[in-house]
């Protein structure tokens, strides 16, 4: 069978709303710009960490001793399943004309997103209760910096999920309220590749060195 | 069926948009679980092991924009032209800030 043309990033509505498909181009493509952006500030910070975390951790505790590697494994497997409910949200969204799966597959992925903020917070105060605080040392001051502004991402992608939940319930499956779907869609999938970055080099690096 | 707009075209187009993602959450679990086990139970030398994690991430990262984003060579604009491009001038800034302060540092010692 020959392939649709993919006019953007994400899953294409394509033929099963040929309308929406087509205003779409313009407005992901757009959002598409900001995400890259977005990267290049994420990276700025990696860069700082990844000379902090070695050179700046003065007297203060280093990575392994902060690091708790099975809370960050659980953290990491919360945000990968939230990332594939949310491709079925997106596939409910394309294909299933009833709003019931495509609101249950977003209120499973708001919950496992939770989970993990939930669990982010409280490794925060774990370390913060061993006196591992942002002005330990300066390795600590970009730990909490990097991780952190990726946690707040993730918050921001909760509320903006309960606010497209309430107006699909008042303005349902609109192609705007399509549109604003699958560019949260593509916010959730990149933090997911940020957090590959985070899980990698800063807790396993931190802890295998 | 009627009010689900599932034509017989996009049953067979639902397949694959659905395989994808499947494809995409089992590698994606995989490399993960791979990386984190490499780590837990200190498989390989250390050096090797660095190196071995930092490419699974890669591996993982590129599951991601392609099974996950669905960015490919078919699309219609530059969008992975434009992430190839992003990821120069992220290789760039990262690559160049640690290589200078790395060598600062040592150089301080």
């Amino acid at each position: 069978m020959k392939r649709e043309p993919l006019l953007h990033p994400g899953l294409n509505l394509g033929s099963t709303d040929e309308y929406a498909h087509n205003e779409a181009e313009p407005v992901i493509f757009g959002f598409w710009v900001f995400l890259m952006a977005d990267l290049v500030l994420f990276a700025i910070l990696f860069a700082t960490y990844a000379s902090m975390s070695v050179q700046g951790q003065a007297d203060g505790p280093t990575p392994t001793d902060v690091f708790d590697l099975p809370s960050a494994f659980i953290e990491t497997m919360l945000l990968l399943a939230s990332s594939i409910t949310f491709g079925m949200a997106s596939l409910a969204l394309k294909y299933k004309a009833d709003g019931l799966h495509l609101v249950f597959w977003l209120g499973l992925t708001f919950c496992l997103g939770a989970g993990f903020v939930g669990m982010e917070v409280r490794d925060f105060w774990v370390m913060t209760q061993e006196g591992a605080v942002p002005q330990r040392s300066g390795f600590l001051s970009a730990f909490f910096l990097l991780v952190a502004t990726h946690g707040i991402h993730v918050t921001a992608g909760l509320f903006w999920m309960i606010v497209l939940l309430v107006q699909l319930r008042v303005l349902g499956r609109t192609t705007a309220v399509k549109l604003r779907l699958m560019r949260l869609a593509l916010f959730w999938h990149m933090l997911d590749i940020v957090w590959v970055c985070i899980f990698t080099f800063v807790y396993l690096f931190g802890v295998a060195q | 069926m009627k009010g689900d707009a599932m034509t017989h075209k996009h049953v067979e187009t639902y397949a694959r948009d659905f395989r994808s993602y499947c494809i995409g959450g089992v590698l994606a679990l995989a490399l993960t679980a791979l990386a984190f086990w490499l780590v837990m139970f200190e498989i390989l030398p250390d050096f090797e092991r660095l190196i071995a994690i930092s490419i699974l991430a890669v591996a993982q990262i590129i599951v991601h924009f392609r099974f996950f984003l669905h960015i490919s060579w078919y699309s219609h604009r530059d969008d992975l032209q434009l992430v190839l491009f992003t990821s120069l001038i992220l290789f760039l800034m990262v690559g160049g800030t640690i290589w200078i302060l790395f060598n600062l540092h040592e150089r301080m010692m």
